[in-house]
């Protein structure tokens, strides 16, 4: 019976994030818009969107394959299934055990991977530069993430959330240990890589040029680039929650009464609300990096993990 | 009276026999259908012998003192290590025979197939043969023809330079290896009272520390130097590009592993560990062999030469582990030495499984365009449907992307280092934490050069006429990839009785513990120390499910129609492929990031009108070349102090018979003074 009512909470907490990730992503363009002196759109305009785009024809180039229809559905499936795995309400949760946090790196690169077929398969330039360089930049992630993940790992003794959550929560003060606090860092800067945010990429920008998360699904129309989209909003919001219950996991609910899942859906909801402004600020604040500087950037991130480990490590 | 291990042996043997013995069959048809059907008997055989000793109680044992007794005679035991590797060999001997039989008829008439076959058998048998070498000189003997068979394969197109050059090549650094290995056996034979594996292993006891660190190093240089360990490696993305690429596959599968394989026997069987430095000199080969190897597999156009550079990448990690486990089993932690070796293991297993795909992939490529230049590919998914969906399989694999087997070694891996870290100290932490590094920047560029890989020659808009003319391969060549395709997905279902076999397999060299990694609730795979849990018999249906979920409800939720319209091309009507993104293009970010591993020389000559006018470029001429490092550090000095050497030697070559008399009587006189002398 607690097998179930777990599954079910699971499943309920996923349906919240997908459902809650086109709010994430109107909060931090209001915001922005907010800070830059414009009015800005609703907060729920990405769900018009949403819906313009179901709503819509979709135009396929005749050099595509099936690769081109099946990536925006594995992109989405990877993602949704990452979301599954995340507490965003209680910990630990019955999938604990079925995927680590290295599982759920790889699950995302998946759906990168796929994505990047689906910009080449068209042969447009657009498609293959945008391909290429996503790419890149996850190549060039993939070893400061997991140095972070080293570090928590060592703290919690477990690369699984549920343990690395759960020794948070009995021990709130761990949350300001050096080596958490280094993870932290090491790992939101991944976050905006792996997102596809200013500093690495400019969501907003129209320039295929300068594009890179854009550029590859330039060819992506109707209900395709619907599930692109917003498997893209629900990876920044999985991050998001990621990181507000990994690092300040405060508020968690560890049983299942009531009481415990309301204040763990606000305390959720208000972290989320707090980092997604903070990107809002980091966004108008800087300049987009020239691409060949975003390396020196991951190189931080790296550094920043290694930091994390020795710290981690001396107060082992 | 003989046991059922024996009869499987005397079958494996004899179904390579019978097809090495098509070869004198008066037709090329039946040369190929009996080649093709011995091969995959002969590999069926050592499956079955390879799951009978890992499975149950049974050994081989075998012995003919009277064969060659002069050095001893042949000693065979098949032990669970050796095991390993013959399942490795044959579970890739089967698909490659399914494969081979039809992919060899575009070799005839140009070459000889009949040679090739037999050589092919040959080599298949000396591979399975060195797995259950019992004795120092049956290993070299087995070793040894394992090198020339496959050295015959690899100049079976011997009209082409680049063939023959690869050949030499090769022929070079397996011999260099191979006295390596002889002069480890030689120092470790001293000791002892015989040749056989056991009694080295008795005297292997008593050697002084100085001698078993010169085995180890000799081991590393002349197993390294077959597995391809950089900067040993320069042969391998040569030579197996140029054999067929059935053979590729089985060079590349299987026959680096037995390099590891050597290793493991030398290193942690035969001599029982070593001193901590051993473990940090094979984590840091293995670091940079896995580094170097993808970086180059990464700006690589030839589809064959990728494979191979990324053969070299999986090396580097399967030392990784090996390294780690050497290491921690110096540091008197056997729990975490399991885990790492048996990282290594399953790794060897996997990357056998999706290497071999990828190579009989490409050789469908070559066989329907006839060229393995990836600028010149694209659209073979709408062409060769079947074969750019194993690629697909093998690239999602290798990449080490869930739910395929490559991301539960890679996984394993990372745990092993991760336990590692936990349990040491600070020192050799550091060393493990960029060892994390390493492998994760390891698997993001894989990711990256088999999006190219796969991207650049399956999909969009062909980039010649070649691939535009594309076939799909016939029956038999097609079944032969799908089998070895097949092997991915079943490898990471069955997770958890492969390991357990490992680590059993494990237990019976150097008395590592068989407990780790333990197996909980049935599927997940759970390290002993509960440092991470993960479940690839999970994450599959659990995917596939979300993905089938996800394209129904929107098939539910809308039905608009799809139109079909052109690429984007900036207003532009009409797309060529010139337009596409190439090999080189998708590259080059990360050969900037990395151009200091890579130091190319780049040329650009604009070409402007006839008044010179600057601002008309009539055309722009772009060249990179790379040379690698390891080429220009190692090689090049010493390949120049050879033609040196010779050139000096030369002299003595006058032409004069006189000079030549006079060195006779100077050599008779130096000789006669040896002998009265001793």
């Amino acid at each position: 019976m607690i097998a179930i009512t777990g599954v079910a909470i699971e499943i309920g907490q996923a349906l919240l994030v997908l459902l809650l990730a086109p709010a994430v992503v109107g909060l931090i363009r209001w915001v922005k818009a907010r800070l830059q002196n414009r009015r800005g759109a609703p907060v729920w305009q990405p769900y018009a969107e949403l819906r313009k785009l179901f709503g819509k024809d979709m135009v396929v180039s005749p050099n595509a394959s099936w690769i081109f229809h099946a990536a925006p559905f594995v992109v989405f499936g990877t993602t949704v299934v990452v979301s599954l795995l995340v507490p965003v309400l209680i910990t630990p949760l019955p999938f604990n055990d079925v995927a680590d946090l290295f599982a759920l790196v790889y699950l995302l690169l998946l759906g990168t991977f796929a994505l990047a077929l689906g910009g080449l398969d068209p042969g447009s330039s657009f498609g293959g530069m945008g391909s290429s360089r996503e790419m890149t930049i996850a190549a060039l992630s993939e070893p400061a993430i997991a140095l972070a993940i080293l570090s928590l790992a060592l703290a919690a003794g477990s690369t699984n959330l549920g343990e690395m959550a759960a020794r948070t929560v009995a021990n709130p003060s761990a949350a300001l240990s050096p080596g958490h606090v280094l993870a932290f860092a090491a790992l939101f800067i991944v976050m905006l890589a792996e997102t596809g945010r200013l500093p690495v990429d400019n969501p907003a920008t129209h320039l295929e040029l300068t594009m890179v998360h854009e550029a590859m699904i330039l060819e992506y129309s109707g209900r395709h680039l619907a599930l692109v989209e917003w498997a893209s909003w629900l990876k920044l919001t999985v991050f998001l929650v990621l990181a507000a219950n990994l690092f300040v996991p405060w508020g968690l609910a560890t049983s299942l009464t009531p009481g415990a899942l309301a204040i763990a859906a606000i305390s959720t909801l208000a972290k989320v609300a707090v980092l997604a402004v903070a990107i809002a600020i980091l966004e108008t604040r800087i300049a987009k990096l020239r691409l060949f500087r975003v390396p020196e950037l991951l190189a931080v991130s790296f550094v920043l993990g290694l930091l994390a480990v020795a710290s981690s490590f001396s107060v082992r | 009276m003989t046991s059922l291990p024996l009869l499987l042996f005397w079958v494996m043997v004899a179904a390579y026999a019978l097809a090495a013995a098509g070869a004198l069959a008066p037709m090329p048809r039946l040369t190929r259908s009996v080649g093709a059907a011995g091969t995959m008997l002969g590999g069926a055989a050592g499956l079955a012998l390879a799951c009978l000793v890992l499975w149950t109680s049974d050994s081989l044992a075998l012995e003919a003192p009277d064969v060659l007794a002069v050095a001893g005679g042949l000693i065979f035991h098949l032990d669970r290590l050796g095991a390993v590797f013959l399942a490795i060999v044959s579970g890739v001997a089967i698909p490659v025979g399914l494969y081979g039989g039809q992919y060899t008829t575009s070799y005839d008439g140009r070459y000889s197939t009949r040679w090739m076959w037999f050589n092919t058998s040959a080599f298949l048998l000396s591979m399975s043969l060195v797995t259950g070498a019992g004795s120092a000189f049956t290993f070299a003997l087995c070793w040894e023809l394992m090198a020339l068979s496959s050295f015959l394969l690899v100049i079976v197109e011997h009209d082409r330079e680049e063939s023959v050059r690869a050949g030499l090549w090769y022929l070079a650094m397996t011999h260099a290896g191979l006295l390596a290995i002889l002069a480890a056996f030689f120092l470790m034979g001293a000791a002892s009272t015989g040749g056989s594996f056991a009694s080295l292993r008795d005297a292997a006891a008593q050697l002084p520390a100085g001698t078993k660190n010169a085995v180890f190093l000799l081991a590393l240089a002349g197993f390294g130097s077959k597995a391809g360990v950089v900067p040993l490696h320069v042969w391998l993305p040569r030579a197996h590009p140029a054999a067929p690429s059935h053979v590729s596959a089985l060079m590349s599968a299987a026959m680096v592993k037995l390099g590891i394989y050597g290793l493991l026997r030398v290193c942690l069987d035969l001599l029982g560990g070593g001193p901590t430095w051993w473990g940090t000199l094979v984590i840091l080969c293995g670091a940079g062999t896995a580094l170097t190897g993808v970086l180059y597999a990464l700006v690589e156009d030839d589809l064959k030469r990728l494979l191979a550079y990324s053969t070299v990448e999986n090396v580097g990690l399967i030392l990784l582990g090996t390294g780690a486990g050497l290491l921690f089993r110096s540091l008197g932690e056997p729990a975490a030495a399991t885990l790492a070796f048996a990282a290594a293991l399953l790794h060897a297993v996997n990357h056998a499984a999706f290497k071999t795909t990828l190579f009989l992939g490409a050789g469908s490529i070559i066989h329907a365009t006839g060229t393995r230049n990836m600028n010149l590919l694209g659209g073979l998914i709408k062409r060769a449907p079947w074969t750019s969906a194993v690629i697909l399989v093998g690239a999602l694999a290798i990449a080490a992307l869930p739910p395929l087997n490559g991301f539960v070694s890679e996984w394993l891996l990372f745990q092993a280092f991760l336990s590692g870290v936990a349990r040491s100290q600070a020192s050799m932490a550091a060393l493990l934490t960029l060892g994390v590094g390493a492998i994760a920047l390891t698997g993001g560029l894989a990711a990256a050069t088999f999006v190219k890989a796969f991207g650049i020659s399956c999909l969009a808009i062909p980039r010649s006429p070649a691939a535009a003319g594309a076939h799909e391969s016939p029956g038999l060549m097609k079944a032969g990839m799908v089998l070895a395709a097949a092997y991915c997905p079943l490898l990471a279902v069955f997770t958890i009785p492969v390991l357990s076999t490992l680590t059993g397999a494990l237990a019976t060299v150097g008395g590592l513990p068989a407990a780790e990694p333990s197996v909980a609730i049935g599927v997940t795979v759970k390290t002993g120390h509960s440092m991470g849990a993960m479940s690839p018999v999970v994450i599959l249906p659990v995917l596939a499910g979300a993905i089938a979920l996800t394209w129904m409800l929107v098939r539910l939720a809308s039905r608009r129609p799809v139109h079909s319209g052109d690429t984007w091309g900036c207003g532009r009507i009409g797309q060529t492929p010139r337009m596409e993104y190439t090999s080189a293009a998708f590259a080059e970010p990360l050969r900037r990031v990395f151009s200091e591993m890579y130091r190319p020389t780049e040329d650009t000559a604009v070409g402007t009108t006839r008044d010179a006018s600057p601002y008309y470029i009539q055309s722009v001429t772009y060249q990179a070349r790379l040379h690698p490092w390891f080429q220009r550090a190692v090689y090049d000095p010493l390949i120049a102090a050879v033609e040196a050497v010779a050139g000096r030697t030369r002299r003595l070559q006058s032409g004069s018979v006189n000079a030549y008399l006079t060195y006779m009587v100077l050599a008779l006189i130096v000789l006669l003074g040896i002998v009265i002398g001793f």
